[in-house]
């Protein structure tokens, strides 16, 4: 069975509760993408104009470092959002995105999305809030992964 | 009394004879499985050996010379008299351990503590975290669940580790994840060049699990701090603390709640761990002073 977009968007923990007026408009700003292995999705210092919700595959998050090359510094996979450069001034990516095999996403609108949030400050509150919280969870993690919980005896 | 109490009074495999006395283990194997970790296969020198033991249960290992120290039984609980263990050498103890060769004598007691809630789990969905060694005490259960494998719902094993040099169990869990009935996915800290993989904390990894929070069991064994993350995750999940088990360690001497030095808030690690519901530690959980 083919899905529509706006069912996609809608079964998305992340949409969850939205108004169905605002995943109508989210949904316009969508379209299905797909990325071959090693193919970059985006590169550190473009314009971030979009955002994607991973369907299928692996993306890496990558850092290029002088003599130790592309250090990747987490993945997002199926059920993750990847970027939020598209909602904070100077709106670029800050990393490198590469597909780390054949992936399958929606690409949203970011310029799109926040023209809109602009207008429209309860949609702008709802992607608020949800970005804050993706934001927060990878910065969690983030802390997790630097206190190298592994190394040495059993913690 | 909770299902994991009745199912722990209820085991038959507590140990027989003097639980403080070492019984002799020849080695029969030794492992390697990363830099620093090691397997070590042993079968009893005499006939008949420990009594069987349940899937998160610990021996107390004494290197002749060097000392004593607890470590999970990592092998699979059907195949007994084989006991497998794998240690990682961090210390004096360990590290004589990870130096024993094949034919070497070692002295074995137990088995003790608590097991994994795995009769609970019958019928529910299961997911297990482990991170670093912790996936050690964890394989018993795997073994169990796959073995039974019809009881059981969707099964998950999400694994964290250091890097891809640290995972354990490499190739078994690739066997694994082609038997389709197992969903397995591992992620590392730090994945270099050659690296296809996942690449963040194990905490990551739970968003794509399948499972129904309120029909599930979940295990989960590595460091604290990552158990803490796992399970602050799991509730937001909605999975309720009850049906959240974690094992906990500490140093420990005698196995058998004599001594006192595992003492662990109103519990003694060694008899009344190291698997607790999670619900029954949370006020001492992560605490430093516990
Ligand atoms: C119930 C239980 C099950 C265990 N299962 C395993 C296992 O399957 N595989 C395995 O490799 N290890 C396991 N351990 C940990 C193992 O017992 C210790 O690594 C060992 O006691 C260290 O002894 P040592 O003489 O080699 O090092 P020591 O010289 O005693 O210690 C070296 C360093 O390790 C630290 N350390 C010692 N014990 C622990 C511990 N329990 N937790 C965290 N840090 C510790 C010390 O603080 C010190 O910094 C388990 C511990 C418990 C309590």
């Amino acid at each position: 069975m083919i899905q529509t977009l706006d069912s996609v968007i809608r079964e998305h923990a992340f949409f969850k509760d939205l108004e169905e007026h605002h995943i109508q408009f989210i949904a316009g700003c969508a379209t299905n993408v797909r990325f071959q292995e090693d193919q970059f999705i985006f590169r550190e210092g473009d314009d971030a104009d979009h955002f994607y919700f991973v369907r299928e595959g692996l993306v890496s998050i990558e850092l290029l470092v002088p003599r130790r090359g592309a250090v990747t510094v987490q993945t997002v996979g199926p059920g993750d959002v990847l970027g939020w450069s598209w909602l904070a001034p100077p709106y670029r990516w800050h990393f490198d995105g590469r597909a780390k095999c054949p992936t399958r996403a929606l690409a949203f609108d970011g310029k799109c999305l926040r023209a809109k949030c602009e207008e429209d400050h309860d949609l702008g509150y709802e992607m608020l809030k949800r970005f804050y919280n993706m934001a927060f969870e990878r910065l969690d993690a983030t802390r997790l992964q630097l206190l190298d919980i592994y190394d040495g005896p059993r913690d | 009394m909770t299902a994991h109490a009745i199912e722990l009074a209820a085991n038959p495999r507590a140990p027989a004879g003097n639980p403080m006395l070492p019984v002799p283990y020849r080695v029969e194997r030794v492992r390697r499985e990363t830099y620093d970790t090691f397997t070590l296969e042993m079968v009893p020198a005499q006939a008949p050996g420990l009594a069987a033991f349940l899937p998160g249960q610990f021996n107390m290992l004494y290197a002749f010379g060097a000392g004593e120290v607890p470590i999970s039984i990592s092998g699979d609980p059907n195949d007994c008299p084989i006991l497998l263990h794998t240690i990682r050498a961090v210390g004096a103890v360990t590290k004589a351990l990870c130096a024993l060769k094949r034919g070497d004598m070692i002295g074995l007691r137990g088995p003790f503590g608590s097991g994994w809630p795995v009769k609970q789990a019958v019928d529910q969905d299961v997911v297990i975290l482990a991170g670093g060694i912790g996936l050690a005490p964890l394989r018993p259960a795997l073994y169990h669940l796959l073995h039974d494998r019809r009881k059981y719902r969707r099964i998950s094993l999400l694994y964290g580790a250091r890097t891809p040099e640290d995972i354990l169990y490499l190739r078994e869990l690739e066997r694994w994840r082609g038997q389709f009935d197992l969903e397995i996915d591992v992620t590392v800290d730090r994945g270099g060049a050659g690296w296809r993989g996942n690449v963040g904390v194990v905490t990551t990894l739970l968003p794509r699990a399948t499972f129904d929070p309120a029909g599930t069991i979940a295990m989960l064994c590595g460091p604290e701090v990552m158990m803490r993350f796992c399970v602050l995750d799991l509730r937001k999940c909605g999975v309720p603390p009850q049906r959240i088990f974690v094992s906990v360690e500490r140093n420990m001497q005698c196995g058998t709640g004599f001594c006192g030095h595992c003492q662990y808030g109103p519990a003694f690690i060694c008899k009344d761990g190291p698997v607790f519901s999670f619900d029954r530690v949370e006020p001492i959980f992560g605490k430093a002073e516990v």
